[in-house]
């Protein structure tokens, strides 16, 4: 679904670490409405349609929780950004850890047969 | 830039897009298999949450047919009769082949058993226990494609245009999102698999890659769309309270299995005055109810949140837990005790009946352009059955794969950088244009919201001709406003480049969307007119929609398609 529509005067933080490998990662935060039960998802789509589009971040059933591509650390926690609540205090979220960072939220999930630069990393190879 | 080259070329990796490339690659084509997603996981079919129609007829009698009159009352007399026909008569090979695959369908006695659904005559819609039909179809699905040694799959490469010459399609161009390199692919065929358009508007199930590019691609390709008038809603889409970790069609299950009440603000059963059936009876077919509901709204009898109430009370706990098992703790966990609490629901953007005009092979009017899954028009006219779209994906793909393939085995490779030139100089243009830093830095999210809104409220489930004029002015301004937007210049996942392609896609879909919408000056199935609140007699007929020379939708009309090849 699209990010909320809302009436209500309350927000709550969300701090997002921006950056690309070779650059020094930083933290910027975002004042989202908050709804009662939102979702992290909820707020970085939030973000992304109303105060910075260029946030990136991988995700594609948006609520469902099926697609398994929305994962991220909140609060240096793993955790799919689409059943994690928005804690009303703020929350910060991060690229995960183990894995390599491509951008901002977006880590390298693809499996490798999947992945151009991979692929035909291997057929040079022969 | 990175050049590929494959005999056939494959769109989108959900259900129709696998299918495709597994049947391509058994009738001996080479194939990639590209999504701008993760393979498997981008569109509606791993969120599908049910069932699947075929008429197997393992537990009672019946017959594709059978299944085969119930799509056509369905459509309202909009079907094309050879491509409904095709889908009832595959969907059962299709099915058991999956069967043969291990996909899981549930079992009754050893036989693969169907529930009973709305405008259904039998009950013959197959599923995967709980609620798991999408995830498990998708995964055997993956694991088939992936024991193919023919198909190349490729996740996260974006396909932007296809390539034609000369009336044929000679490849595609497009971008791999993790470095933002632009990908020409030379291929002799072509598939469309790129799944639906619903994320245009603002209440949907739609995953965010639904956003109309296969059908935006085929038109600019030259290749005809027909019935874009014909966005379903599904009536009791999950309203509130907020709900994490399940979509909002759950419902439908569950009235499947159970029943469940609906009843307005005060608390009143309201289906009957639309002509549908109350109480527990779910019988009602989608656009009765979409339509019930929008007009109890417009009555002031909806919810604060502007939904009804949607109740199992009824419903003694035992036998919602032997129903849905895990579902009900998934429920519990967001505060939600369906002995005691009612749901509200309303509809939602969730299926799109129009689409690509391709014939029974699966070709559009391009030679070596084909098209599968919901992307394709035609199989189920004004009004779609539940449970018919996961087997359209499956049927139409796995013959767009074996048509195709018998095309473009084999034939020589035709590419010329020249045709692809004005592709890759817009992709180019678009990642060199440089932000000065000073713009909004939300304009390309703010513009999805408008349309999604603008569609919403203009375009949605109850339509006038003054709002949808009003929406066609703005929405062909908006491709205007487009054209000069300017996306981030980060070479990295470049979700506003991504964004930019998708509002291409979404806006001139959108167009087609309103514009056959004005033109039908009735109301038919899924399209629901104020200004005509009846059907007419003298509209039973298709719309082509094509793209003019300046860029600007065309319509004309074409006789529905009757008759059902041997
Ligand atoms: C929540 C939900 C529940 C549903 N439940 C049911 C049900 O119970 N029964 C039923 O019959 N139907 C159901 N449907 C409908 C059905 O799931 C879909 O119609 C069907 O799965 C469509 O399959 P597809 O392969 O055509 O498209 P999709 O599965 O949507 O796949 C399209 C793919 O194309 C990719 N793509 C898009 N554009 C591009 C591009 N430019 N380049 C590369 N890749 C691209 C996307 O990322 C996506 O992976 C449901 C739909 C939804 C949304
Ligand atoms: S967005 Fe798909 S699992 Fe979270």
């Amino acid at each position: 679904m699209s990010a909320p529509v809302t009436n209500s005067e309350k927000t709550a933080p969300i701090t997002i670490q921006r950056g690309a490998p070779g650059e020094e990662p930083w933290m910027e935060t975002y004042d989202v409405p908050w709804r009662p039960g939102m979702s992290v998802l909820d707020a970085i789509v939030w973000v992304r349609t109303h105060a910075d589009s260029s946030v990136a971040f991988r995700y594609s059933c948006v609520s469902a929780n099926a697609c398994k591509e929305c994962m991220v650390a909140v609060n240096g926690k793993t955790v799919y950004a689409c059943t994690e609540r928005l804690s009303e205090d703020g929350s910060e979220v991060g690229p995960l850890k183990n894995k390599t960072l491509i951008r901002d939220l977006v880590t390298d999930i693809v499996p490798p047969k999947e992945n151009l630069r991979t692929i035909l990393a291997e057929r040079a190879k022969g | 830039m990175i050049h590929l080259e494959t005999d056939v070329l494959v769109v989108g990796a959900g259900g129709a897009g696998m299918y495709a490339a597994i049947a391509a690659a058994r009738n001996g084509a080479d194939v990639i298999l590209a999504d701008k997603s993760l393979i498997s996981r981008g569109g509606a079919t791993i969120m599908a949450q049910m069932t699947t129609a075929a008429a197997l007829g393992d537990e009672e009698p019946d017959s594709w047919e059978k299944h085969y009159e119930d799509t056509l009352e369905a459509g309202r007399g909009l079907c094309n009769e050879e491509l409904s026909a095709i889908l009832c008569r595959e969907a059962i090979d299709r099915i058991r082949e999956m069967d043969d695959w291990k996909v899981g369908w549930a079992r009754k006695d050893g036989n693969i058993t169907g529930v009973m659904a709305p405008g259904h005559s039998v009950p013959r819609c197959v599923y995967v226990d709980f609620l798991n039909t999408g995830p498990a179809v998708a995964k055997c699905l993956r694991t088939q494609v992936a024991r193919a040694d023919s198909v190349m799959r490729v996740s996260g490469l974006a396909i932007n245009d296809v390539v034609v010459e000369n009336g044929a399609v000679t490849g595609a161009v497009g971008w791999n999102l993790e470095d933002e390199t632009p990908v020409t692919i030379a291929a002799n065929a072509v598939i469309i698999a790129a799944g639906g358009l619903t994320r245009l508007y603002q209440r949907n199930s739609a995953s965010v890659n639904m956003n109309g590019d296969g059908y935006a691609m085929a038109l600019r390709a030259g290749a005809d769309l027909i019935d874009m008038e014909f966005p379903q809603f599904f009536p009791i889409g999950h309203l509130a309270p907020r709900l994490v970790g399940m979509d909002p069609i759950m419902w439908d299950p569950f009235r499947y299995k159970l029943g469940g009440r609906l009843f307005n603000a005060e608390g009143e059963e309201f289906l009957h005055k639309y002509g549908g059936e109350d109480a527990e009876k779910y019988t009602t077919t989608r656009d009765i109810i979409s339509y019930g509901i929008t007009k109890e709204h417009e009555a002031g009898l909806t919810t604060e949140n502007g939904g009804v109430h949607l109740s199992f009370q009824h419903i003694p706990e035992e036998k919602l837990r032997e129903a849905f098992g895990p579902v009900i703790d998934k429920l519990a966990a967001n505060g939600i005790d369906l002995t005691k609490d009612t749901v509200e629901v309303a509809p939602i953007a969730h299926y799109h009946m129009g689409g690509i005009r391709v014939n029974g092979q699966m070709e559009t009017s391009i030679t070596g352009l084909y098209g599968a899954g919901e992307v394709v028009g035609g199989a189920n006219g004004a009004n779609r059955l539940s449970g018919n779209a996961i087997p359209e994906a499956f049927v139409f793909g796995e013959r767009a794969g074996r048509f195709a393939a018998e095309y473009a085995r084999g034939r020589n490779r035709v590419w010329s950088d020249a045709a692809a030139q004005e592709h890759l100089d817009l992709l180019n243009t678009l990642i060199g244009r440089q932000s000065d830093g000073s713009g909004d830095k939300a304009a390309l999210g703010e513009m999805w919201f408008e349309l999604q809104n603008l569609m919403w409220e203009k375009v949605g489930v109850l339509r006038t001709g003054d709002k949808l004029a009003a929406a066609l002015t703005r929405i062909r301004e908006m491709r205007v406003t487009l054209a000069d937007m300017v996306p981030a210049d980060d070479a990295e996942f470049n979700m506003t480049l991504q964004d930019w392609y998708d509002l291409r896609s979404a806006l001139l879909t959108a167009e087609s969307v309103t514009l056959a919408a004005i033109n039908r000056t009735e109301s038919r199935g899924a399209h629901q007119r104020e200004d005509f609140e009846e059907m007419d007699p003298a509209q039973v007929h298709n719309q082509r929609l094509r793209l003019g020379d300046d860029g600007e939708v065309l319509s004309d009309y074409l006789p529905v398609a009757k008759g059902v090849a041997a």
